[in-house]
C-alpha cells in the first residue's frame, strides 16, 4: 500500500486540519467541504487523516465493515467467520463518473450470470462504512449522486431497493468534498448539507512555502524515514482525537452558548436550522478536542466560520466575503 | 528586463532545444514530472517524441488518445462480446492501463472534453486508473507520461488548466519558423550514469531559489515549485552531478516556472510598479542574507535564477501578463459534437429501453439479462451459459434537462447614461444570483464604442461573472447591430450544445454605429434591424428591455422584429428590471 503523507507534517492549512479533526471526533457533523485552488494539498490532508487513524475492529469476513457485536444488523451474516479482525480506517476515493449502481451497490452480475442467483454486491457506500468518503471536484459529479451521498451520510444507513433486491446496511462515514469555485459553483441546497466548509489557499509566506517544498521532497525521497520522523507528532494527534471522542458525550453546552449561536445565525442571515445545529456540534467537538468539559464562547468563535460560511444568503451585490461577515457579527456579539 | 528583450529569432531555436531537454528530463523522472504540453510546432514535435522514445526504456508502451475516446475504452470495462459468450464477466483493459509505464500522446489536447481531462488528472495524481460504473469496479496501475499536443491558435484555446497544472513542462513551439528542419543530432543518446536516488538532498539555497522565484512570478500553486525541484534533480542526473547545482536550478526554473508566470517581478528597488496591488511576497520573508548587504555579497541564487527565467519568458507570456489577462481561463471551444454526445449519454438514468448499444448508447447489462432470463429454458440454455438474443439488448436512457443559458446583451454606450448602466448591472447581478441557484448558465455580451465583446462565455461560475461585470466600462457609441449579432452567435452556439438560450437585451435602442464601425445613424439603425430580424428568424426567445429615459418607437419596433417581449423601464431600478425579466422568462 502506498504510504500517506503524515497529517502532522502538513504545513499551515490550520482551518482544514481543524475541520477534519472535528469531523473525526464527531462524525455526525455531516461532512466537510473543502474549497480551494489547485495544488493546495486538499486531498493530501484528507488522505493523511485517514492514514493516521488507528485500525478498527471488524467482524472477520464481513463485506460491510460491521463492528463486532452488531452481527444482527448485517445484510450478509452468512459470510461472517468466527474470530476478530482489524482493518485500517476505510478511505474511499470516489472515482470520477461513478454510477449509481456502483455507489449504492447492485445485483452481483457474476453470480447472476454464472449461477442464476440473485445476490447483492455491496457498493462504495458499504466500503466507506466507518471511514471516509472523499469526492474530489464535487462539482463534476452528477447532482443526483451527490444528493444520494448526502442523504446516506445524514442517515448513516444505505437502503437499496432496486433490481428486485431489498437490502439495508450501515453506512456511517465522514463525507469530504473538494471543489474549486472557479469551476462553477455548487447549488446552495447542496452546500447547506455539508456540515463544515473550509477555504484553503497556498500559504503566501516564503518560509512556509519553502518548508512545504522541503517536506514534500523529503517524503518523496524516503517515505519510510520521513513517516518515521513524524511518528511522535502523529501519535500526539491521534491521542488528541481519541481523548476528544471519549470526552464528547460528557461535554456540556451552556444555554448562553446556544443563545449566542442563534443570535449569530440571525445576525449573519444563515438560513435554516442546520447552521445552529452544526455550530453547536462543532463547538462541542472542539471543546472535546481541547479537553474542556464545557463549551466556551471562544470555541464557538473558532468554529463559526467553518460552520456558517457556506450557509449565508449570497448577496451578489455585496463583495464582502462570507468569512468577513461572520467575523464582523462575531466581534459584535462576543466581546473579545 | 523588458518585454522586447527577447527577439523572436532567438526564442525559436531555444524553444526547440528546451523541448528536447524537457523530453530528456521527463524520461529521467516520468512519474514525478507528469509530462509536457507542446504548443504548436507541427512536425517539430516528432523529434521531441523521438527523443522521449530514445530515452525511455525500449519496451515502454505508447498510446495515442483521441479526444472522442469513450470512458469504457479509456478506463477499461466489460468486454461485452466475451462476457456474453462466456456467461461470466470478462473485463477489457483500458487505454490508460495499457500505457502503464509508458507514454500517452494526446493530439489536439486543447479540445479534450472535461470529463476525459478529469480522468487524466485523477490518474496522474494517483498513478492508478480507477472506475466504478456499470457493474464494474476496477483499479489498475497507470503510471503515465503525458505528451499533450496543443494546437490552439487563440490565447484562450489551450489545454485545460486542470491538466496543465499537472504537467511539468509547457513548451511553446509555435513561435518557431517552420521552414527550418529541426531534427535530432546523429549522436546516440547515452543513458545517464546516475539515478535519481543518487542525487543529494537539495540545499536550502536551492529550495529558497525555487520558491522565491515562483513567488516573484506570481505562481500560486504549490505544485509548481515541486515540479521545478524534480526537474532540477533530473537535470543533475543528466549532467552526472551528485548535487543539484545552479545550472540545474536555472534550467528547471526556466522550463517549469517561466511559462507559469502570472506577473512580472517588481524591479529590485528604484521605481515601484504602478499597478501591482500586492507587494511581491518575497520582500518581507526573504532570508536575511538576501537583503541587507546587496552590494558586497554575491547575488543570491534566486536573483540569478529569476534573471534567467525572465530572459527566456516566451513573448506571449509577457504580453499576457502585460494585458492583465493572466487570470483568464482556458475556454474549451471545441465542444460541438462531444458535448452533445455527452448529454445523450449522461445525466439522470431513467430506466432502459430496447435497442442496440454503441454509438454513444450504453448497454444496460442488468436490464438486458433480466429481459433474457424468462426465455432461457425455451432457448435451451444451461447454468453458466446465458443465451442473449439481439431482442434482449437494452440500452440506458438518461434524462438531461436542457440547461438554460441566459445571454445578457448590455448596452454600455455613452447614451445609456452611467446611472442606467449601473441599474442594468444590478439587474444582471440579480439574475445571475437566480441563475446560480437554478444551475443555469449566464453569458454576458457588452457593446460600446465600435463593437461588441463576449465578456463572459456561458458559465455557471458566479465568481467569474461578477468579476467580468465589475470590469464593464461604459462610454462611446451604440453599436447595437454588433451587440445583437454577438448575442445571436452565443445563443446559437449554446443551442448547438443542446441548451436553451434566452437573450435579454438591455439598451436604449438608439443605434448609431453600423456593423462596419461607421458612425452613420441611418445605416446603424438598418443594421440593427437586420440583426434583430435574424434573432427573430432563429426563434430564440428573448426580451428587450428599453432603458432609455423616454422610450420611443425604435425600441418597440426592434423588439417586434426580434420577436422579443418589450419591456420599457424608463424609471426601473434594478429590482423592477429583475422582476420584469424573470416574469418574461417564465413559460
Amino acid at each position: 500500500m502506498k504510504m500517506s503523507f503524515p497529517f502532522s507534517a502538513i504545513v499551515g492549512q490550520d482551518e482544514m486540519k481543524l475541520a477534519l479533526l472535528i469531523a473525526a471526533v464527531d462524525a455526525r457533523i455531516g461532512g466537510v467541504m473543502v474549497f480551494g485552488d489547485r495544488g493546495t494539498g486538499k486531498s493530501t490532508a484528507v488522505r493523511a487523516l485517514a492514514g493516521l487513524l488507528p485500525p478498527i475492529p471488524v467482524v472477520a469476513g464481513c463485506r460491510y465493515n460491521c463492528p463486532p457485536g452488531s452481527e444482527n444488523a448485517c445484510p450478509a451474516p452468512e459470510a461472517h467467520r468466527p474470530g476478530k479482525a482489524v482493518m485500517p480506517v476505510p478511505f474511499v476515493d470516489l472515482p470520477l463518473g461513478a454510477t449509481e449502481d456502483r455507489v449504492v451497490g447492485a445485483l452481483d452480475l457474476e453470480r447472476a450470470l454464472g449461477h442464476g442467483e440473485k445476490a447483492f454486491e455491496p457498493g462504495l457506500l458499504a466500503r466507506a462504512h466507518r471511514g471516509f468518503l472523499y469526492i474530489d471536484e464535487v462539482n463534476l459529479l452528477e447532482d443526483h449522486i451527490v444528493d444520494l451521498l448526502l442523504d446516506v451520510a445524514a442517515s448513516g444507513e444505505n437502503v437499496v431497493e432496486r433490481e428486485g433486491l431489498s437490502v439495508r446496511h450501515g453506512a456511517r462515514f465522514v463525507l469530504v468534498g473538494s471543489g474549486n469555485p472557479e469551476e462553477g459553483e455548487l447549488r446552495p441546497q447542496l452546500l447547506d448539507r455539508f456540515g463544515l466548509s473550509v477555504e484553503v489557499r497556498t500559504p503566501q509566506d516564503l518560509a512556509q512555502r519553502i518548508e512545504i517544498l522541503k517536506r514534500c521532497d523529503a517524503f518523496e525521497r524516503g517515505p519510510e524515514s520521513f513517516v518515521e520522523s513524524w511518528r511522535k507528532a502523529e501519535r500526539k494527534t491521534l491521542k488528541k482525537i481519541g481523548r476528544g471522542k471519549d470526552m464528547l458525550p460528557a461535554v456540556t453546552v451552556p444555554d448562553e452558548i446556544l443563545s449566542l449561536a442563534s443570535r449569530l445565525c440571525i445576525a449573519v442571515g444563515a438560513d435554516g436550522l442546520r447552521g445552529e445545529l452544526t455550530l453547536m456540534r462543532a463547538s462541542r467537538a472542539l471543546a472535546a478536542l481541547d479537553g474542556d468539559a464545557t463549551v466556551a464562547p471562544s470555541h464557538l468563535r473558532h468554529v463559526a466560520p467553518l460552520a456558517l460560511r457556506h450557509r449565508l444568503r449570497r448577496n451578489v451585490l455585496d463583495e464582502t466575503g462570507s468569512t468577513a461577515r461572520i467575523d464582523r457579527a462575531m466581534a459584535e456579539l462576543i466581546p473579545a | 528586463m523588458t518585454a522586447t528583450a527577447v527577439p523572436e529569432a532567438e526564442t525559436g531555436p531555444d524553444a526547440f532545444a528546451d523541448a528536447l531537454l524537457a523530453a530528456r528530463l521527463c524520461a529521467v523522472d516520468p512519474a514525478g514530472l507528469g509530462g509536457m504540453i507542446l504548443r504548436g510546432g507541427g512536425d517539430m514535435r516528432d523529434p521531441v517524441l523521438d527523443m522521449l522514445r530514445a530515452c525511455m526504456p525500449a519496451d515502454a508502451p505508447e498510446r495515442r488518445l483521441p479526444g472522442h475516446i469513450d470512458e469504457d475504452r479509456l478506463l477499461g470495462g466489460i468486454d461485452l462480446t466475451a462476457t456474453l459468450a462466456r456467461g461470466g464477466v470478462v473485463m477489457r483493459r483500458g487505454l490508460l492501463a495499457e500505457a502503464d509505464g509508458g507514454r500517452v500522446v494526446i493530439p489536439m489536447a486543447e479540445r479534450l472534453p472535461d470529463h476525459i481531462v478529469a480522468h487524466l488528472a485523477a490518474t496522474l495524481d494517483s498513478g492508478t486508473v480507477r472506475a466504478a460504473r456499470d457493474g464494474v469496479m476496477l483499479e489498475a496501475p497507470a503510471r503515465l507520461l503525458l505528451v499533450a499536443f496543443d494546437d490552439g491558435v487563440e490565447a484562450e484555446e489551450r489545454v485545460s488548466d486542470t491538466l496543465a497544472e499537472r504537467l511539468a513542462f509547457h513548451i511553446r513551439l509555435d513561435a518557431l519558423s517552420n521552414d527550418r528542419r529541426h531534427r535530432l543530432d546523429g549522436d546516440p543518446i547515452s543513458p545517464p550514469l546516475l539515478r535519481l536516488q543518487d542525487i543529494e538532498p537539495p540545499g536550502d539555497d536551492v529550495l529558497t531559489a525555487l520558491v522565491a522565484t515562483a513567488g516573484m512570478l506570481g505562481i500560486e500553486s504549490a505544485r509548481a515549485p515541486i515540479f521545478a525541484l524534480r526537474a532540477a534533480r533530473a537535470s543533475a542526473v543528466l549532467a552526472g552531478r551528485r548535487t543539484i547545482g545552479e545550472a540545474d536550478v536555472m534550467a528547471a526554473a526556466r522550463l517549469v516556472l517561466g511559462p507559469r508566470a502570472t506577473r512580472l517581478p517588481a524591479p529590485p528597488q528604484a521605481d515601484a510598479p504602478d499597478e501591482t496591488p500586492d507587494p511581491p511576497p518575497s520582500s518581507g520573508d526573504a532570508p536575511p542574507d538576501s537583503d541587507g548587504d546587496d552590494q558586497s555579497a554575491p547575488m543570491p541564487m534566486e536573483d540569478v535564477v529569476l534573471e534567467a527565467v525572465m530572459a527566456h519568458l516566451p513573448p506571449d507570456v509577457l504580453a499576457r501578463i502585460a494585458d492583465g489577462r493572466s487570470r483568464q481561463r482556458a475556454v474549451n471551444r471545441a465542444r460541438g459534437a462531444g458535448e452533445r454526445r455527452k448529454s445523450a449519454a449522461r445525466g439522470r438514468p431513467v430506466g432502459a429501453r430496447a435497442g442496440v448499444p454503441g454509438n454513444g448508447l450504453r448497454l444496460s447489462l442488468i436490464d438486458t439479462l433480466r429481459a433474457a432470463a424468462p426465455w432461457q429454458k425455451l432457448r435451451g440454455g444451461q447454468i453458466g451459459r446465458v443465451q442473449v438474443r439481439r431482442d434482449d439488448l437494452r440500452i440506458r436512457r438518461f434524462e438531461t434537462r436542457a440547461e438554460a443559458v441566459t445571454i445578457f446583451a448590455v448596452d454600455a454606450s455613452g447614451s445609456s447614461a452611467v446611472a442606467r448602466l449601473a441599474e442594468a448591472k444590478g439587474a444582471v447581478e440579480r439574475l445571475l444570483a437566480d441563475a446560480y441557484v437554478k444551475r443555469a448558465q449566464v453569458a454576458l455580451v457588452a457593446f460600446r464604442g465600435t463593437g461588441a465583446d463576449v465578456l463572459l462565455p456561458p458559465t455557471r461560475s458566479l465568481t467569474r461573472a461578477r468579476r467580468s461585470l465589475g470590469d464593464l466600462p461604459g462610454g462611446g457609441g451604440t453599436p447595437l447591430a454588433a451587440g445583437l449579432h454577438a448575442a445571436h452567435d452565443v445563443a446559437q452556439a449554446a443551442r448547438a450544445r443542446g441548451r436553451s438560450p434566452f437573450i435579454v437585451v438591455l439598451t436604449d435602442g438608439r443605434a448609431n454605429v453600423a456593423r462596419d464601425g461607421a458612425m452613420v445613424q441611418a445605416v446603424a439603425q438598418a443594421d440593427a434591424e437586420t440583426a434583430a430580424r435574424i434573432i427573430g428568424a432563429s426563434a430564440i426567445p428573448s426580451a428587450f428591455v428599453d432603458i432609455s429615459p423616454r422610450p420611443r418607437r425604435e425600441g418597440a419596433e426592434l423588439a417586434a422584429m426580434m420577436g422579443a417581449r418589450y419591456l420599457p423601464l424608463p424609471r426601473g431600478d434594478a429590482a423592477a428590471m429583475h422582476a420584469a425579466v424573470v416574469a418574461v422568462q417564465k413559460p
